[in-house]
C-alpha cells in the first residue's frame, strides 16, 4: 500500500484523457531522479489498463496499485526502478 | 511540474513527449531551438512547415524571390493567394497560422559572401538548411557553415532523384570534401531547367527537417559522413559511406578557403525567374 512508500511526488490525471494521461505522468515523472515515487491518482477503465503498462515499458516500477471507493485509482511508481 | 509546457503545448505536442527519446524535456529543446532555413523552395517549403509544426521555437527564412504560381506545384507553404507575394512573407503567415509557439525571422535577401555569415550569426541558430536551387549558393552554404562552425544539412533536388548530407563541425566531411569545385557552368541543370516532381521536396525537405529535429533533441544518429540519395523512380534509397578529407580546402587541416567566394551563377538562372 501506498503508506509504505515515501511519495516524492503526487499527479492527479482523472481530468485528461489519452495519450494525455500518459504524458503528464511521464513529464511529472522526468522531474524526478531515478529511485525517487510518484503517487498517481487516475480514472478506472481505459487509464488504469494503459498506464500502469506504458510505465513499465519506460522502465519505471509499478509498486502499487490500489482502488478507492470512487472506483478511481492511485499508482505508486518508482522512477527507472525497472530494468529494461 | 517544473516542465514550464502549458496544458496546451502538452497536448499539441503529446506524440512527441510519448516519445521515450524526446519526452517533455525533449519538447522543451525544441521550443528552444533556432534553425535557419535558406530558400523557401521545394525543400525549404515542407521542412520549415515541419519544423514549425514540431514546435521548433525560432525559424529563420531566408529568400529574395516571390512567389510564382510556377511555385505551386511543390512548395505547399506558399498558396494560390499569395502568388506575387515575397515567399519569406507567405512562409510566416503560414507558420503562424499554424502554430503560434513559432517565432519566425525573415531576410528578404539573396545569400551572399557578405550577408550570409551575419544572418547565421543573426539568432546564434543551432542548425541550417540549405534549401537552395543552385551551386553558388550551396558552395557558400557551406562554407559559411564550416566557417561559422555549424551544423547543416545539405540536399538538392532534380527531375525523380534527391541526395542530402549533414556536416557537423568538427567531425566532417563537409559538401566540399564530396564536390571539392563548383561543375562547370551549364554543365548540371536546375530543376528550373530540367523539371521535377513536386514531391521531391517533401521527401527530402522532411528528410532535411528530421535531421534538424534530430540534432537539436541530441538523439540518433545524423547523416554526418554519408550522401543519401533517393530515386523515386526505382524507389532506390542508398546511403553512401563519404570520407572526410583532410585535404579539403574549407574544412581540411590546412584550409585554403578562409574567406568566402560568391560564384558566378549561370545566366540562364537569372533569366528565368
Amino acid at each position: 500500500m501506498s503508506e509504505a512508500w515515501k511519495i516524492d511526488d503526487t499527479i492527479d490525471i482523472t481530468d485528461v484523457v489519452c495519450p494525455i494521461t500518459f504524458v503528464k505522468v511521464k513529464m511529472a515523472l522526468e522531474d524526478l531522479d531515478d529511485g525517487q515515487i510518484l503517487g498517481v491518482h487516475l480514472n478506472e477503465g481505459e487509464p488504469i489498463q494503459n498506464v500502469p503498462r506504458s510505465l513499465k515499458d519506460e522502465g519505471h516500477k509499478v509498486l502499487s496499485v490500489s482502488q478507492a471507493a470512487d472506483g478511481t485509482y492511485d499508482l505508486v511508481v518508482q522512477k527507472g526502478g525497472r530494468e529494461l | 511540474m517544473s516542465v514550464s509546457l502549458t496544458n496546451e503545448q502538452i497536448e499539441r505536442y503529446s506524440r512527441h513527449i510519448i516519445l521515450q527519446q524526446v519526452g517533455g524535456k525533449g519538447q522543451e529543446k525544441l521550443l528552444g531551438g533556432k534553425v535557419l532555413v535558406i530558400g523557401t523552395g521545394g525543400l525549404g517549403a515542407p521542412a520549415a512547415m515541419y519544423l514549425a509544426a514540431a514546435g521548433v521555437g525560432q525559424i529563420g527564412l531566408v529568400d529574395f524571390d516571390v512567389v510564382d504560381l510556377s511555385n505551386l506545384q511543390r512548395q505547399i507553404i506558399h498558396q494560390t493567394k499569395d502568388v506575387g507575394k515575397p515567399k519569406i512573407q507567405s512562409g510566416k503567415e503560414t507558420i503562424a497560422e499554424m502554430n503560434p509557439d513559432v517565432t519566425v525571422h525573415t531576410y528578404n535577401e539573396l545569400v551572399n559572401s557578405a550577408n550570409i555569415r551575419d544572418i547565421i550569426r543573426d539568432q546564434d541558430y543551432d542548425f541550417i538548411i540549405d534549401g537552395t536551387d543552385n551551386f553558388p549558393a550551396k558552395f557558400l552554404i557551406n562554407d559559411a557553415c564550416v566557417m561559422e562552425k555549424k551544423a547543416y544539412s545539405h540536399a538538392g533536388i532534380i527531375r525523380f532523384q534527391g541526395q542530402l548530407m549533414t556536416y557537423v563541425p568538427g567531425q566532417g566531411p563537409c559538401y566540399r570534401c564530396v564536390f571539392p569545385t563548383m561543375p562547370p557552368k551549364d554543365a548540371v541543370p536546375t530543376c528550373r531547367q530540367a523539371g521535377v516532381l513536386g514531391v521531391m521536396g517533401g521527401i527530402i525537405g522532411t528528410l532535411q527537417a528530421t535531421e534538424a529535429l534530430k540534432y537539436i533533441l541530441g538523439i540518433g544518429d545524423l547523416l554526418n559522413g554519408y550522401l543519401l540519395t533517393y530515386d523515386a523512380l526505382t524507389m532506390t534509397f542508398r546511403k553512401v559511406k563519404i570520407p572526410h578529407n583532410h585535404d579539403c580546402a574549407v574544412c581540411g587541416d590546412h584550409p585554403t578557403i578562409t574567406e568566402l567566394v560568391d560564384y558566378e551563377q549561370p545566366a540562364c538562372d537569372l533569366r528565368n525567374h
